[in-house]
């Protein structure tokens, strides 16, 4: 193996990462596309909301919007915490 | 009725301007009749690379405002007489462009040329989204990296959304992926996204692939549009994009390193 040969081997492939890392940004992005965009701040607002009552993870909701035939449909989703989380006390 | 050709990629410095001086140039070189506008309003670039800067007397927004007609304000190209330049203003700001504007400048200069090359700024601001609103096809311009494939997928988002087809429900735009700046020997490295790479995410028809080269420098230095440049590896490279946009096939080059003898290695980059 040349030292030119060497060098090029030890180099990490980042080529590679790249590529993996936009795949999956791009299906994402794509996801979102053509949904209004006031979703994600509606997400969060939504998410204060809920943890006056509840504690809730940042993940633990998503919002969707689909086309139906003649109407488009909010989904909100929330998965509350299996038990341990009381509820907090109203206007928390 | 010209065709309209958008050339976009969202992000700076991908080489957009030089793209569209090439293929405008190419397209007059094929004898038709085309005509280039420059919509970077307030940062005016292509007169530049087009070697027509001192020529500059009326612009885009003086068109658009009716201070000065379509002819006063069009530069013929001294090297090819198909060719034309519309500059963008210096001195206003992007918000001088409206949609209405810029659909009557296209529409009068659809009637004379055969093809309306729109250079879009960077962005996705008032100035590129009215460069690629009235599109009939798009080129965009890609470099083989992260932020600007990424920019370019969102840029197709638009151009499926917010373009005048897309609103009218007519026929979508037609997409072209020219990969630019692209470095096959970095590629070889593993340092460097592929030609396949970027295709197979962006999932475009791929136009060309136009290598990093010293000569697009040297072109703009002396503002003479690379495609001019056909011994250059650029050069030739937007030579092949053009006759494969006007339907010639055209095996893509300058996709692998070049080997080089001893007096390239020697002398060459
Ligand atoms: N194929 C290429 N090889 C080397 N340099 C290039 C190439 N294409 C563009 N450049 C350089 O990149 C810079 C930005 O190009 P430009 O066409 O002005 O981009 P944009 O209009 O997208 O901002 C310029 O300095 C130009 O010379
Ligand atoms: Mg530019």
């Amino acid at each position: 193996m040349g030292l030119l040969d060497y060098f090029r081997s030890s180099r990490p492939a980042s080529a590679a990462v790249a590529k993996e890392r936009l795949q999956i940004l791009i299906a994402h992005e794509r996801a979102q596309r053509g949904k209004p965009d006031y979703l994600p701040k509606l997400q969060q607002e939504l998410l204060e909301v809920i943890r006056k009552y509840v504690s809730v993870d940042d993940d633990a909701i998503s919002v969707t919007m689909e086309q139906d035939e003649d109407r488009e449909i909010l989904g909100v989703n929330i998965i509350l915490p299996d038990d341990g989380e009381r509820p907090r006390r109203g206007g928390g | 009725m010209a065709r309209i050709i958008v050339v976009t990629s969202g992000k700076g410095g991908g080489g957009k301007t030089t793209t569209s001086a090439a293929i405008s140039m190419g397209l007059a070189l094929q004898g038709k009749r085309t005509a280039v506008i420059d919509f970077d309003v307030g940062l005016r670039n292509l007169d530049l690379i087009m070697g027509c800067e001192r020529r500059v007397v009326y612009d885009f927004v003086n068109v658009i405002n009716g201070e000065a007609n379509l002819n006063q304000a069009l530069i013929k190209d001294k090297r090819c007489d198909n060719l034309f330049v519309l500059p963008a203003s210096q001195t206003r700001d992007k918000d001088s462009l409206t949609q209405e504007g810029v659909g009557k400048v296209l529409e009068n200069l659809s009637k004379d040329f055969d093809y309306v090359v729109c250079d879009s700024p960077a962005g996705i601001e008032r100035g590129a989204t009215l460069a690629m609103y009235y599109a009939d096809d798009a080129v965009v311009v890609t470099n083989p990296e992260v932020s600007s494939v990424r920019d370019s997928d969102r840029m197709l988002g638009i151009l499926a959304s917010k373009s005048r087809r897309a609103e009218q429900g007519e026929e979508p735009i037609k997409e072209y992926l020219l990969l630019t700046r692209y470095s096959p020997q970095r590629v070889k490295l593993g340092e460097m996204l592929s030609v396949d790479d970027v295709q197979e995410i962006l999932s475009l028809h791929l136009l060309g692939v136009i290598p990093e080269s010293k000569a697009v420098l040297n072109a703009s230095n002396s503002g003479t549009p690379v495609i001019l440049d056909d011994k250059s590896d650029a050069g030739q490279a937007y030579g092949d994009v053009v006759r494969r946009y006007l339907g010639e096939t055209v095996p893509h080059r300058f996709l692998e390193e070049e080997k080089k003898g001893l007096f390239g290695r020697l002398f060459g980059g």
